[in-house]
């Protein structure tokens, strides 16, 4: 860390400088005063925003939880606009949970790959465009991601769906012999996808980071390439790695509409990745919406009031992970 | 162990930049060689040209032959990472790799070199950490941060890590310019110690580290901006700083210029 050095430079004021007389003073109510409210003021506006989301959702959703006949936990279904009403988050927060752990599973290891060729393989003519068509993939519209998934992309997952039954059909995962349609497998291969630009740009960024002198310290110990992104590279961009997976998983979670258009929409807790089912919270909020009474709605919310909560566990986590991460850079610099 | 160095005609570009011509000399085994001369001259660039570093940045090559005991190093059939490993480099910053221990800094090149065994790896991490005068100061804490140590620790830390692969040879930039005066000279000892087993080529700015640490110096100077580096004089060092045949030297050396 360079030690700048902070010298104050003599006020602005109708004293000549250096030319005696009393120092100048202090002005009261400056461009200063005004910037630090201003700063300040929308500083608390997201505290406030966050406050207002989460009472919006207890207030609304109290009612429904209270008329409900079955445990909110645990309870396998969803029967909210019914009288009286019978639903439980434990499918949709399970299937949630399960669609963004394959998405990740599944963009994670592409992610990198290509974040490393287009930081550190890639000729530079070539990294550019490239990275620029990955920050493209991220501007296209959900709702277009799932459009395509649901008219399109299932042919070629239903094809990949019998193939994995018929080579490893004895596991669960893959115990389904069709039809195959909309499915936790369809969902996820979407919503990898779509957080492909994220993770990329953000480890690309860390990748690119790496300090010279470290790979240079790598290479003239004899390095290859691929030996130098492994000791140099990577173990410098772990942090920054975990962050962007964090990331990657915050978006996932809270998707919506691309897959309400590729998953099942069923109620049932399972491992089962190719038949016809799969259901998350933020897609059941969509498809149900429409059509709930009031009680319906409320249910919807509390079921928000869930995902809110999963979603701020992870961005929470990957925060702290990108603040430790800086004080990691700044003392090893 | 220890190996001599021929360049014949040794150019390097940065791009279409030529920032060396034509260097030709010869580094002899078990000797400190220094490089000094004005900032831009080129000798950092010839010093990484020697173990095939200059060639890692993008568009930067080099022509000519650079013979070790006899083989070019630049021949097409040769492996870079081979070159690499007989000829350990030292940079400007001390540079640890900041995530890892005391220990795998240390043995960082072995693991690359696929030696896996515990008492090999420990044996050798000791025996060079012994050689780099480390030892004793880190002993009981091999498993803290290399990160953590102090400038001049990072420094000899960084020579223990480029001689743990038992190179022929030991290239170092600058070695000392990021240290204070108590460092600097704790790492001109290590020098001196060094030279027993290795070729040692050092390049500095400091003229009377030179003289002190070198058995030969090779002056390197510019005549202007844009032009090529070129190796001016090159002899025993007691002779570049006493009695120089060159004009250009003395007058660098007197400090009338650069």
């Amino acid at each position: 860390m360079t030690t700048s050095s902070m010298i104050a430079s003599p006020a602005q004021g109708s004293s000549a400088p250096g030319g005696g007389g009393p120092l100048p003073r202090r002005r009261a109510l400056g461009a200063e005063t005004v910037f630090r409210g201003t700063t300040t003021v929308a500083g608390a506006m997201v505290l406030v925003i966050i406050v207002a989301i989460a009472t919006f959702l207890v207030i609304r959703a109290l009612p429904s939880l209270g008329a409900n006949q079955e445990s909110f936990w645990t309870y396998e279904g969803w029967f909210a606009d019914s009288d009286p009403p019978q639903f439980g988050i434990a499918a949709l927060a399970f299937g949630t949970v399960l669609t963004s752990t394959l998405a990740l599973m599944l963009a994670v290891p592409v992610a990198l790959g290509i974040a490393l060729f287009l930081s550190h393989y890639a000729p530079r003519r070539m990294a550019a465009p490239l990275g620029f068509a990955v920050d493209l993939l991220a501007a296209v519209p959900s709702v277009v991601f799932g459009l395509w998934g649901r008219d399109w992309f299932y042919e070629p997952v239903s094809s990949l769906s019998s193939w994995l039954h018929s080579v490893a059909g004895w596991l669960p995962l893959f115990g389904s012999d069709g039809p195959y349609g909309k499915s936790v497998l369809l969902g996820s291969t979407v919503l990898a996808i779509m957080i492909l630009p994220i993770i990329t740009s953000l480890s690309r960024e860390v990748f690119v980071k790496t300090p010279t002198a470290n790979e240079e310290a790598a290479l003239a110990l004899g390095a290859t390439r691929w030996e130098m992104i492994r000791t140099a590279v990577l173990p410098y961009g772990r942090p920054g790695i975990i962050a962007a997976v964090m990331l990657g998983l915050g978006r996932a979670l809270g998707e919506t509409i691309a897959l309400a258009l590729t998953l099942g929409s069923t109620y049932a807790i399972g491992l089962d990745l190719l038949g016809p089912g799969g259901n998350t919270i933020a897609a059941n909020i969509a498809n149900r919406f429409g059509e709930a009474n009031a009680t319906g709605r409320s249910a919807l919310i509390a079921s928000g009031l869930v995902l809110f909560a999963i979603t701020l566990v992870v961005n929470v986590t990957a925060r702290a992970i990108i603040y430790r991460r800086r004080e990691f850079t700044e003392s090893a610099a | 162990m220890a190996t001599r160095i021929e360049a014949c005609g040794v150019s390097a570009y940065y791009g279409s930049f030529k920032a060396i011509d034509a260097v030709t000399m010869t580094i002899e085994p078990k000797s400190v060689t220094a490089l000094i001369g004005p900032s831009g001259c080129g000798k950092s660039t010839f010093l990484r040209s020697i173990n095939r570093m200059h060639e890692v940045l993008p568009g930067a090559h080099v022509e000519g032959q650079l013979l070790l005991d006899g083989q070019d190093i630049y021949h097409r059939e040769v492996d870079v990472t081979a070159v690499r490993r007989m000829i350990g480099m030292v940079f400007q910053r001390p540079n640890p790799f900041p995530t890892m221990s005391i220990y795998d800094n240390v043995v960082a090149g072995l693991k690359l070199n696929g030696v896996k065994r515990k008492p090999a790896l420990d044996n050798a991490c000791e025996k060079a950490l012994v050689r780099a005068n480390l030892w004793d100061e880190v002993r009981d804490r091999l498993s803290r941060p290399g990160a953590g140590l102090s400038g001049g620790q990072q420094q000899r830390l960084c020579i223990a890590r480029a001689i743990a692969v038992e190179p022929q040879v030991l290239l170092m930039d600058e070695p000392c310019s990021a240290l204070d005066p108590i460092s600097t000279l704790a790492i001109e000892d290590l020098i001196n110690e060094l030279k027993n087993q290795y070729t040692i080529v050092i390049v500095t700015h400091n003229m009377q580290q030179a003289a002190r640490v070198s058995d030969r110096t090779g002056f390197f100077s510019i005549d202007r901006t844009g032009e090529p580096g070129r190796l001016i004089e090159y002899d025993d060092t007691s002779k570049i700083f006493t009695n120089p045949a060159m004009k250009r030297t003395e007058d660098y050396i007197t400090g009338r210029f650069g």
